[in-house]
């Protein structure tokens, strides 16, 4: 799991109002060397919620990022370097993610977290009417044919 | 040289995960047959909610090339086995997307919330008794409950929320899930919708259906055209003479449709494929007349839609 992944992950057990962001329990990190690619970086940085990614990178062995950051610093060959050392690089191989609220562990295995919730942990949410369009639209087909005939005779 | 895609060779499999078949074959030619547009959008971000063998993640991450084109991939399963083998078949391209056991998007909701450019899914379709769904392991790549739709039913309000402004939502459909349901539904939330591709096996027929959010309620132009006039009696009869019971005949390479009241025909033409059956909505046939109403034009277009999936023939 990159950091880039982490940045995206929230808690979503039932009752949390801020799951965001998860801490990391690391067994294993690995490094993973991704082409350098500027574009990408910047694209993605609007998206980075940088106090986030800061502490992760802390956490995994890299402390290497300014504690701010703004799109200025994006001219900055040093600051993308670190930004994708950091980002795209780091791996989480083992280890685990956990719910700020609740300490809920969310188990990383071969790189790849699990956010599978047991059945008392989701949040249920309202059922959804059928649309109402729907209804209208079959009713009126219904009749559709018996107009285009009666023109035929 | 055709654009790539994922291999068959190369792609992992599992007992327990859905190895690709005609519905995944399908998404990922509809996703060719819209490359261009795809390329031309230039995509962030791109999501495949139930990934299954990775198939469809990685052709669409060959096809629009990965990160030199700034292009950020992430896909999710609910069955861990999958998740797995996706993650075997992009390494096998050498193409990169993060995977996330969860789901649907579970644990992504916020942060991901109107960022995503390009959604494919390829949902458990097939109809079946509602206690099968949500099942572990394979099944979860097929239980879609009744009219094969709780799961899809549970995937598009997700996909609306994580979609950006400029989002396109590509998505496999069977007949038996009400595929005009599922656009009347999607327009009620602002969505316009076009099928890519439409094919027939002999065990069911299949849609891809593309979404995307229709902020425009100006007329696009030449794109679709409106006639909106009386013709006379006699000409209506000579056109249904030569197209017997049906609303529907070929104009140049266009569709058109009829209304018909009283005597009273409006004429809306709507889109333009001949070996495809697309449609648009036709929102700006403003002024049509269906059954002596002025009818919602979109809502035209899905009736002769209807009509038009019950029919054999092919223009």
């Amino acid at each position: 799991m990159r950091l880039l992944t982490h940045n995206m992950l929230s808690s979503n057990i039932k009752g949390v109002t801020n799951g965001f962001p998860l801490r990391i329990e690391v067994q294993k990190v690995i490094e993973k060397p991704v082409d350098f690619n500027p574009d990408f970086l910047r694209h993605m940085f609007p998206m980075i919620d940088w106090n986030a990614l800061v502490e992760a990178s802390r956490t995994m062995g890299y402390p290497d990022l300014p504690d701010s950051a703004d799109a200025a610093m994006l001219d900055s060959d040093d600051f993308l370097q670190r930004f994708h050392h950091s980002l795209l690089e780091l791996h989480l191989e083992e280890g685990a993610l956990l719910c700020p609220e609740t300490g809920r562990r969310f188990p990383v295995t071969k790189g790849i977290p699990n956010m599978l919730l047991h059945e008392d942990e989701v949040e249920v949410s309202g059922a959804r009417a059928p649309g109402k369009l729907s209804g209208i639209a079959l009713f009126v087909l219904s009749l559709l044919p018996l107009h285009f005939f009666s023109h035929l005779q | 040289m055709p654009p790539k895609i994922a291999q068959i060779r190369l792609v992992s499999s599992h007992p327990e995960v859905y190895e690709p078949c005609d519905d995944s074959f399908a998404l990922v030619d509809a996703l060719l047959a819209d490359r261009t547009n795809l390329l031309e959008h230039r995509p962030t971000l791109c999501m495949e909610v139930g990934c299954g063998s990775g198939y469809v993640i990685t052709s669409l991450a060959l096809m629009l090339g990965q990160e030199a084109y700034g292009a950020y991939y992430i896909a999710t399963d609910i069955n861990p086995h999958a998740v797995r083998v996706t993650s075997e078949t992009l390494q096998a391209h050498g193409v990169h997307a993060d995977l996330i056991t969860t789901e649907i998007a579970s644990g992504l909701e916020k942060r991901l919330k109107g960022l995503v450019d390009v959604m494919v899914v390829n949902p458990p379709y097939v109809p079946t008794p509602e206690d099968e769904v949500g099942r572990e392991g394979i099944a979860s790549a097929w239980a879609g409950g009744e009219n094969g739709r709780s799961v899809i039913d549970k995937i598009l309000p997700i996909a609306d929320k994580l979609m950006s402004d400029r989002g396109w939502l590509y998505m496999v459909t069977l007949t038996a899930n009400n595929p005009s349901e599922i656009c009347l539904q999607m327009r009620e939330k602002g969505y316009a919708s076009r099928i890519v591709v439409q094919r027939s096996t002999e065990e069911e027929s299949l849609h891809v259906i593309k979404f995307w959010r229709d902020f425009d309620s100006q007329p696009v132009g030449n794109e679709m055209g409106t006639v909106n006039k009386i013709v006379p009696a006699g000409v209506i009869e000579s056109l249904f003479s030569q197209v017997p019971g049906l609303s529907f005949w070929r104009y140049g390479n266009r569709f058109s449709m009829l209304g018909v009241y009283e005597g009273n025909v409006s004429i809306c033409f709507i889109c333009v494929s001949v070996s495809q059956f697309e449609f648009e909505w036709a929102k700006d046939c403003n002024d049509v007349h269906f059954n002596g109403k002025g009818q919602d034009p979109m809502q035209m277009v899905l009736q002769i839609k209807l009509l038009w999936d019950g029919r054999d023939r092919c223009f």
